[in-house]
């Protein structure tokens, strides 16, 4: 269960088995047209879609199953988390994505134009369950695990939760949208692999030791980004006593849970594990329901 | 002009030729939010064997040109935990459902048929004998003529429901399984699953799925699946149900053409889980178009006369 990270919202899902009452989603598909795209380098963009219907509905950690190009090649969607919901005086009115360029859909959002048309199937999975004061939420990006950060961030403020963004990248030029968080009230740990910006090394490094001296505090984790980074963050976490929860990226093919691509290892009561459907019981899951591989 | 949709194969009525593909619609549920279960011909569930099943390790698909590639390894959770856990909502949502049955030995496709047949709610058993990306039963019995006619035979002993043996394209000669279903006794036959394939990651030359080879479905092989369909239309009195590689309805109506009474759609399902809508209403309208009244005057209505070609 993931009652262990407070927040009876979403109880309607059971991590340990299938979720109870899928018929609750209600994604839409939007031909959605493409209202912005920025380019932050030659890998990493923002892309801003008009998608009222989705913008409206998606809650922080959904994200959206994308395809850009009609026809059959590429063929499948591709998920991607909102990242931020644009709003007008008259309300919700389209999301933004951040994509790193790795392969054909992601090229093509690279080089999207205004006006073009991504269809966009959302919003689907289970959210981030958020904390209320006095507890403060710490989140951890890897690189592009940025990606849902900016609408929880949104979500936090409202609740006067204290947020502190611990961020690590491989490069200074590779770290974003700093301006964004730190306008919002949010306290920037920032880390990159060649020490161009921030301390040098992982992310989790700033994250233990933060840790150590937060005793008193009540902390909660959340965190996305490469798995090796999640494993050793929920690990990290697990040492100091704190929850964690994760949004995982597995090869997903459909996002409804048709296709059973997308599964993830969860822990058993008597030390085995099941794979479930990250799309639905994901892509956030309590890091400790979650069976680690050891680390390479 | 009232087009009927309506088909018939053997004491199993549709309302109309299109149905979920097994593999591709979860157990059905997943999709009750983006389309009303009821307005399908019907649904196939996931393969079931007797027990639960884990399925092979992630990574389990992969996208090639115009298609994908898939080894899941049939994860399911068993026949018993189907008819509890799935099956009255399934019939609470009205689809018309059909189970897909998995077997490592005889025994197993026999005893799953028959804990069915005794099951309110289930209007046909799909006899997965094709799966390839397993190494245990299903391909084994399928791409063998005395294996295919002895798990048709087998389960037709126990059943009075309509089974639907669902062949591989993986042989030579795909006509000849549907002639050795027939004469077992199937009710119909459904094809093709998919085609044995594989992806190499260049760069580290290692194999893109976790099982080293899996299953090519996707637009890629419907010409292929569409050949296969009138060589068995041929061969066969049965019904055939055809599929591989629907992408819209002007595919559905190719299958239909070629032979097919009814077809399945599933990798498009993944692209686009509002599809069924489309495709009933693109098949409605080219039936119209051509004064088509019945959906099954299209079945097998190829041309192969000389000349007419303008």
């Amino acid at each position: 269960m993931i009652g262990a990270v407070g927040g009876a919202r979403h109880d309607w899902f059971v991590v340990n088995h299938e979720p109870s009452c899928i018929l609750m989603r209600m994604p839409v598909d939007i031909q959605a047209r493409v209202i912005g795209n920025t380019r932050l380098s030659d890998d990493y963009n923002i892309i801003a879609l008009a998608a009222a219907d989705i913008a409206a509905s998606a809650e922080p950690g959904q994200f959206v199953m994308v395809k850009v190009r009609h026809g059959s090649d590429p063929l499948l969607r591709r998920p991607f988390s909102v990242f931020e919901i644009l709003r007008s005086p008259s309300g919700p009115e389209g999301i933004t994505l951040l994509s790193k360029r790795v392969g054909v859909t992601t090229t093509l959002l690279h080089e999207a134009a205004q006006g073009d048309i991504v269809d966009c199937l959302g919003p689907l999975g289970r959210p981030f369950t958020l904390v209320d004061p006095p507890a403060e939420a710490w989140l951890v990006a890897g690189g592009v695990g940025l990606a849902p950060f900016a609408t929880v961030v949104e979500a936090l403020q409202i609740r006067g939760t204290s947020v502190t963004l611990f961020y690590g990248a491989r490069s200074a030029g590779e770290l974003f949208h700093l301006e964004w968080f730190g306008s919002r009230g949010v306290r920037l740990v920032l880390s990159t692999e060649d020490g161009s910006r921030g301390e040098k090394g992982r992310v989790t490094a700033p994250l233990e030791r933060e840790l150590q001296a937060a005793e008193n505090r009540e902390v909660t984790i959340y965190a996305c980004g490469p798995e090796p980074m999640l494993a050793a963050t929920v690990a990290v976490a697990a040492r100091y006593g704190r929850a964690s929860q994760v949004s995982v990226e597995r090869v997903m093919g459909c996002g409804m849970g048709g296709c059973y691509s997308c599964v993830i290892p969860i822990r058993d009561e008597d030390g085995g594990s099941h794979l479930v459907r990250s799309c639905l019981s994901g892509p956030v899951f309590a890091g400790s329901d979650i069976a680690w591989a050891a680390p390479r | 002009m009232t087009t009927d949709l309506s088909v018939n194969l053997g004491t199993l009525r549709l309302s109309n030729p299109l149905i979920a593909a097994s593999g591709c619609f979860g157990y059905g549920v997943e999709y009750a939010s983006t389309v009303d279960l009821s307005t399908l011909g019907g649904i196939v569930s996931k393969g079931l064997y007797l027990a639960e099943r884990e399925g092979h390790p992630p990574e389990r698909i992969v996208e090639t040109p115009s298609g994908m590639l898939n080894a899941i390894g049939l994860q399911g959770i068993g026949v018993h935990r189907f008819i509890r856990e799935k099956l009255p909502e399934l019939r609470t949502l009205g689809a018309t459902v059909m189970v897909n049955i998995c077997g490592s030995t005889l025994d197993e496709y026999v005893e799953v048929a028959h804990i069915l047949s005794d099951v309110e709610g289930i209007a046909a058993l799909e006899l997965n004998i094709s799966c390839p990306n397993v190494k245990e039963g299903g391909i084994t019995f399928g791409s063998s003529l005395t294996g295919t006619h002895a798990v048709v035979g087998g389960v037709r002993r126990v059943t009075r429901l309509p089974i639907i043996p669902k062949l591989t394209p993986n042989v030579t000669d795909v006509a000849s399984f549907a002639r050795a279903a027939e004469e077992a006794g199937a009710d119909a036959i459904s094809l093709v699953n998919t085609f044995l394939a594989m992806v190499i990651d260049v760069e580290t030359r290692r194999p893109a799925l976790s099982n080293i080879v899996g299953g090519l479905s996707g637009p890629a092989i419907r010409p292929i699946a569409v050949r296969m369909v009138h060589d068995c239309r041929r061969a066969v009195k049965i019904p055939v149900i055809g599929m591989g590689g629907i992408a819209s309805a002007r595919d559905v109506i190719e299958f239909l053409i070629a032979g097919a009474s009814a077809v399945q759609v599933g990798t498009a399902n993944f692209v686009d889980p509002f599809i069924w809508g489309k495709l009933l209403t693109g098949l409605a309208e080219y039936m119209a178009r051509h004064g088509v009244a019945q959906v099954g005057d299209l079945v097998g209505t190829l041309d192969t006369s000389v000349g007419q070609h303008a």
